[in-house]
């Protein structure tokens, strides 16, 4: 029996729409999507995390038809990739900055959320699955810094893995399961392969089919934080809002050609970007025998590695380390504030929030440094501020008198 | 404050930050090593310059140091050689156009050959990736740094690369240079920070075929050389890279103008 909304559309989408909603699907998810007329620069990094999943996804398929998942192989196939392999070199710097700027646009992204207050009632879960999501691709991004199985890739799953270890009584078994192996080996290499190709990616894509679900259930927040739908039109659509297609279509667009002139650039000009995004010792291939002088994580883990080792005991610093990222699934039941936007917040919510992205912006650099005295009391009071931000968020967002909030979006043009 | 700028705030604080966190982590790859003379700009995209580092790493390098994942084709064809040129002038090996740059020297003794082990104590490393991994201004002060060093088994040191187990092989060129040691206090910490690291850390004893200028350079070359070798897509990187941005910059307006076109009505 066909559905009472079924179009009678002609041609193949007239047939299709009869078997499948196509349309339905379209207009609930694109066409008829109506999203506040009022967004600004910090809503293209939506857009712009699915634009670098694509490329990773595209990229990584060619990838993986020259890498070679073994003890032996991993290095020099990267190497071959690099040389032999035709355009090879721009599909791996491709993969390897596109790592680094996802996870650019997604710190973004999560913090556009904090500053309009996204995760309040009703998008609590949209924030609970993009955590899942920034937890997922944490994981997947680990995954992969193995792969290439320089000396930055041994030592480094060597120290991530060994955290496993704190973990009481059964720590040792889990890091031999964990890496097939006592120490991180080709059992390591080809195991994490297995994973960071298909475990992962089809989590992260299951999460973020959820995540979009779920934003087009409630709808967006936008910069001024109030509720487009309080105001409709006759016809029941929203007055502040406009069809995502052709509006944001068009804009996202737009944005995603002025992300890929700065991507390519990288890519091009300074495709390991001092250092920084393809590392200097990762050229060395992997020696169980030669400890580097500094073992450091990518930059996008720089901060959680700061909190890890400004905790003198292992197992607490692992603790502190993985607590740090579990409790922003609580944000949303923290933030007690009448408000969304921080707008209209009051002062000392704009120095809270100033406060807490200062704290796990030095974090970041600290955790890319040697880590002397100064550095981990510096890294031991940015971890106290940046817990002690979920400490204060119930008092202060209770507290401190919001602004009037406008009945319309404002647009700043 | 106004909205508008409180947002401009936030996003110079982020590039702020994200620019600090750049500018500062390649000095933690390069460590404490003593670069006497500085940074240099390499021009690794110019093929004479190869060529001329191609010649000084086959007549003085290559014996002892593989280059293992670049091939013999690949360099000629890169550095503009006919395989004649290239069979002549670059392979004392034997070795085919398709094979790898590998090193003549065992690594291990055979009978009554030694090998490198016995030579040196250590593997002569490959260097296809040192540009990569030490710098392309590490290898320049490397071979500008040698030294002559009586307590040292193999006669010379390094001032860069303290304890180098390869003497200098460049000496026949560079002629040689000694060390100026300040008068020691006895004291080893006050005795290391004042290690000079700079030029004038050197005293030129004798001359070698070269002239100090000629000799710069000849490193200069070298250097060079190891840059592209470490990164051959380095010659059409950035050429690409030009007419990609050249695409990108008009899509990214046409985008811009037909935005604005549909935008228009919205206020």
């Amino acid at each position: 029996m066909a559905r009472p909304t079924a179009s009678s559309a002609p041609g193949i989408l007239g047939w299709l729409d009869q078997r499948i909603p196509v349309v339905d699907f379209w207009n609930t998810h694109v066409g008829q999507y109506y999203a506040p007329k009022n967004f600004n620069l910090w809503y293209y990094f939506g857009s712009l995390s699915l634009l670098m999943l694509v490329n990773q996804i595209v990229t990584g398929i060619f990838l993986t038809m020259h890498y070679s998942p073994t003890e032996e192989g991993a290095f020099a196939s990267v190497e071959y990739i690099m040389r032999d392999v035709p355009f090879g070199w721009i599909i791996r710097y491709m993969h390897a900055a596109g790592a680094s700027f996802f996870f650019i646009v997604v710190y973004l992204h999560m913090f556009r959320a904090l500053m309009y207050g996204s995760y309040k009632k009703p998008r609590e879960l949209i924030w609970v699955l993009g955590v899942m999501i920034f937890l997922a691709l944490m994981a997947e991004a680990f995954l992969g810094y193995v792969l290439p199985w320089g000396q930055m890739s041994f030592w480094g799953a060597q120290v991530i893995v060994s955290l496993f270890g704190a973990v009481p009584y059964i720590g040792q078994d889990l890091v031999q399961l964990i890496q097939g192996d006592y120490l991180p080996s080709g059992a390591t290499i080809s195991r994490f392969f297995a994973l960071h190709v298909i475990a992962m990616p089809l989590a992260i894509l299951l999460l973020i089919v959820l995540h979009l679900a779920a934003l087009h259930e409630v709808g967006s927040n936008n910069p001024d934080g109030i509720d487009i739908k309080a105001k409709k039109d006759s016809s029941g659509k929203p007055l502040d809002g406009i069809p995502f297609h052709p509006y944001y279509t068009v804009k996202d667009l737009f944005g995603a050609g002025v992300f890929l002139c700065i991507f390519a650039f990288v890519v091009f000009f300074q495709p390991t970007f001092g250092g920084l995004f393809l590392e200097h010792d990762n050229f060395i291939e992997a020696n169980p025998l030669v400890t580097p002088a500094l073992i450091k994580p990518v930059w996008y883990f720089t901060p959680y590695y700061a909190m890890l080792r400004a905790v003198p005991d292992k197992l607490f610093g692992v603790i502190v380390m993985g607590g740090a990222t579990l409790i922003l699934f609580l944000l949303p039941w923290l933030d007690r504030s009448p408000v969304r936007s921080i707008r209209y917040r009051g002062f000392w919510s704009k120095v809270l929030l100033f406060t807490f992205t200062a704290s796990f912006l030095i974090l970041g650099y600290l955790g890319s440094q040697a880590g002397t005295e100064t550095n981990t009391l510096i890294s031991r009071i940015c971890t106290v501020i940046y817990f002690g931000f979920f400490v204060a968020l119930p008092f202060v967002s209770a507290w401190d008198p919001p602004k009037p909030e406008p009945d319309r979006v404002i647009m700043h043009e | 404050m106004s909205k508008l700028n409180l947002q401009f705030v936030a996003i110079l604080t982020w590039a702020a930050a994200a620019l600090a966190l750049a500018s500062s982590s390649p000095a933690s790859a390069a460590g404490a090593a003593c670069l006497p003379f500085g940074s240099i700009q390499v021009t690794a995209t110019d093929v004479p310059t190869l060529r001329r580092g191609a010649q000084l790493y086959f007549n003085y390098c290559a014996s002892c140091h593989s280059l293992q994942y670049m091939r013999y084709g690949r360099l000629a064809e890169d550095l503009q050689l006919s395989e004649e040129d290239l069979m002549n002038n670059l392979v004392f090996t034997g070795a085919r156009a398709g094979d790898f740059v590998t090193s003549s020297m065992p690594k291990g003794g055979r009978g009554n050959l030694p090998g490198s082990q016995e030579w040196f104590g250590v593997t002569p490393p490959d260097l296809s990736l040192v540009a990569r991994s030490r710098g392309v201004n590490w290898i320049y002060n490397y071979l500008n740094a040698y030294y002559p060093d009586p307590s040292r088994a193999i006669g010379w040191n390094n001032l860069t690369f303290p304890n180098s187990a390869m003497p200098n092989p460049l000496w026949e060129l560079q002629g040689i240079q000694e060390h100026v040691v300040k008068p020691q206090s006895g004291d080893i910490k006050a005795d290391a920070a004042q290690v000079d690291c700079s030029p004038n850390a050197f005293k030129k004893v004798s001359d070698g075929s070269r002239s100090a200028q000629q000799y710069d350079k000849d490193t200069r070359d070298i250097t060079s050389f190891l840059e592209y070798v470490g990164e051959p897509a380095i010659l059409k990187r950035e050429a690409y890279g030009v007419w990609v941005l050249l695409y990108l910059s008009l899509l990214t307006m046409l985008l811009w103008l037909l935005k604005n076109e549909y935008w228009k009505d919205i206020h």
